[in-house]
């Protein structure tokens, strides 16, 4: 009886903690969903009275969402599809090969992500700025690469590595070439690891803020982390317009980081803990 | 299984290449592992490790407008470090800094911590429940949690200061969080918390699981009670991954921009001015790149250090459990 008592207000704790952590969010989700008078109200409404969408048509005819949009998908996906190609051949090499200079290649990708973006963006700016490349999407997209890079090789390490070299020496008795074995015993099982490494780098990219920020001036080659900021002005910010805009922004990194969560999540820790 | 019978059938077909040249195959066989690395290192290194080069270079030169426009900076030794130790401003900086660090790592590691043990605890269907809300506020993006915390804070229709004054907290009603400096890092503090409580509680969570269950019942056969199983039992576990999640925050806390930019509307007062907003301010508002980089190079030096111990630590991991 005692135990079960101590039990439920475990549970009870739980649920209070989940409410807690939880209610942002849910704040901002029905913030956007709210007609103007209830956000601007000085007792809040705790669920939207009649549901209204105009706080996102309003968040999508905001100068530049579309063109935003664009910018954000144009440079995320050729981030991601050339560095996992390149995460790839770098993980395979760290995995399946011993060779001189391997470990001190390990130690970098794991020391480089340490690297803070934000003392590194003046260098970045000046030497942009001297070729004149400030204001495009390709400085952009090189130093987004080299940002998720070392994460990408480090996790797709660990997904060639558990594939057992068995698979491919079979393949190699069998007399397939090295690689053929690898082109076809290694890559169809690693091709999970490819995906979730894959939209793993799509949410870093896509959540970038300072490069994008100090590179990208003008309005028309921003991304959806930057036009977030145009929801205030001198005149005060449009609360609903914001909230709108942000689970407009949050909502493909949600989606997607709840589908890869469980296998790219080991690679953050390094197996401190073997798990 | 199905990929090793179509690989058979398709050598089969095919004659086996055995009159390589052996001196060719050894310099294939060496160069592979090279050939694979180059295009990713060379990105890192072009792309990372030539600006941090730079970046050391800069905080060496005087570097200003006129420089930015003659893309070329003029020598200055190591004055730009006496000019920025002997600046208040930036004493303040690097001092509010730590303390914000020590305060942020101390209560996130705590609080998750805590939630981790709850969860250890609770049913399972909460615990499903609770797993899944971390999940969900982890996966939210940071510049769109820092606008709802704005909003969540906002003075007039904020919904905290309604709720503070509610029960009887004070009088919150219009109250501006930002005036004074130590509430506005207060409110940075609990949208850094926030966002960083979900991944240490997951993390130290999954270590708990691994915590052997005879190890906690021998002890608690030979008499230890929750406190002392967890200093005995739980705790040198988990130490490896502590200090893993300890280093993490440190370098993610100490480096801070994001959350005091974005909250303050890109204009933080200068109470506000952490290491990162220093350097950024001095850089990209007054333009003197030569002294931001300096600052920048001091953040850099000091997060060498957490990350030492994280990478020293990774790498051991990685040593006994990896390969």
């Amino acid at each position: 009886m005692r135990k079960r008592l101590v039990r439920s207000s475990y549970d009870a704790v739980g649920l209070l903690v989940l409410a807690v952590i939880m209610f942002p969010i849910y704040w901002m989700v029905t913030t956007a969903l709210k007609p103007g008078r209830e956000i601007l109200s000085l007792t809040p409404y705790w669920v939207p009275a009649p549901i209204t969408f105009d706080n996102f048509k309003t968040a999508m005819q905001v100068p530049f969402f579309w063109n935003d949009v664009v910018n954000s998908l144009i440079i995320v996906l050729t981030v991601v599809v050339i560095s996992v190609v390149l995460a790839f051949l770098a993980a395979v090499a760290v995995a399946r090969f011993g060779f001189r200079g391997r470990s001190a290649f390990v130690v970098m990708v794991i020391a480089v992500q340490m690297v803070p973006l934000n003392a590194l963006v003046i260098p970045i700016y000046l030497l942009l700025d001297s070729v004149g490349q400030v204001d495009s999407l390709l400085g952009v997209i090189a130093y987004y690469m080299a940002v998720v890079l070392p994460f990408m090789i480090w996790t797709l390490r660990g997904f060639v590595h558990n594939i057992p070299v068995d698979l491919e020496e079979a393949a190699m008795v069998d007399g397939a070439s090295r690689v053929g074995a690898f082109m076809r015993i290694v890559f169809p099982l690693v091709a999970p690891g490819l995906v979730a490494t894959a939209i793993f780098g799509f949410i870093q990219a896509w959540n970038e803020y300072i490069i994008a920020y100090v590179l990208l001036s003008s309005s028309s080659k921003q991304t959806l982390t930057i036009w977030l900021a145009s929801f205030t002005t001198q005149h005060g910010t449009d609360w609903g317009g914001l909230m709108a805009g942000a689970t407009l922004t949050a909502l493909p990194v949600v989606v997607f980081f709840l589908l890869v969560q469980r296998q790219v999540t080991g690679g953050l820790t390094a197996g401190a803990v073997k798990g | 299984m199905r990929a090793a019978g179509q690989m058979s059938a398709a050598t089969a077909t095919r004659p086996r290449r055995i009159e390589a040249a052996p001196f060719r195959q050894l310099l294939v066989r060496k160069g592979l592992p090279y050939a694979l690395i180059a295009p990713a290192l060379l990105v890192i290194l072009g792309v990372l490790g030539y600006p941090l080069a730079m970046l050391v270079w800069l905080s060496t030169q005087h570097y200003g407008l006129r420089e930015l426009f003659q893309h070329q900076g003029r020598f200055a030794g190591l004055s730009n470090y006496a000019t920025i130790l002997a600046d208040p401003q930036f004493r303040y900086a690097l001092e509010v800094t730590a303390i914000f660090t020590l305060v942020n790592v101390a209560l996130s590691m705590i609080i998750a911590t805590f939630i981790a043990l709850l969860m250890e605890r609770v049913s399972s269907f909460v615990r499903v429940l609770l797993g899944a809300g971390l999940v969900f506020v982890w996966a939210t993006p940071v510049i769109p949690s820092i606008d709802l915390w704005q909003w969540m804070f906002d003075y007039e229709f904020g919904v905290v200061n309604w709720l503070l004054t509610r029960i009887g907290a004070g009088n919150y009603i219009h109250h501006n969080w930002f005036e004074n400096p130590l509430q506005g890092f207060t409110v940075i503090t609990v949208v850094v918390v926030w966002g960083a409580i979900p991944f240490l509680a997951l993390m130290l969570h999954a270590g708990l699981t691994q915590v052997p269950r005879e190890l906690v019942e021998a002890a608690q056969i030979d008499g230890a009670r929750g406190w002392q199983v967890f200093q005995n039992v739980t705790f040198p576990t988990l130490k490896p991954l502590l200090l893993i999640l300890l280093s993490l925050s440190t370098i993610w806390d100490f480096q801070v921009f994001n959350q005091v930019w974005v909250m303050l509307d890109q204009r933080p007062s200068q109470d506000y001015f952490v290491m990162s907003v220093f350097s950024f301010q001095e850089s990209f508002r007054v333009s003197q790149y030569g002294l931001g980089s300096t600052a920048a190079v001091i953040m850099v030096a000091i997060l060498a250090i957490a990350s030492f111990f994280y990478v020293r630590q990774t790498v051991r991991s990685i040593e006994e459990f990896g390969r």
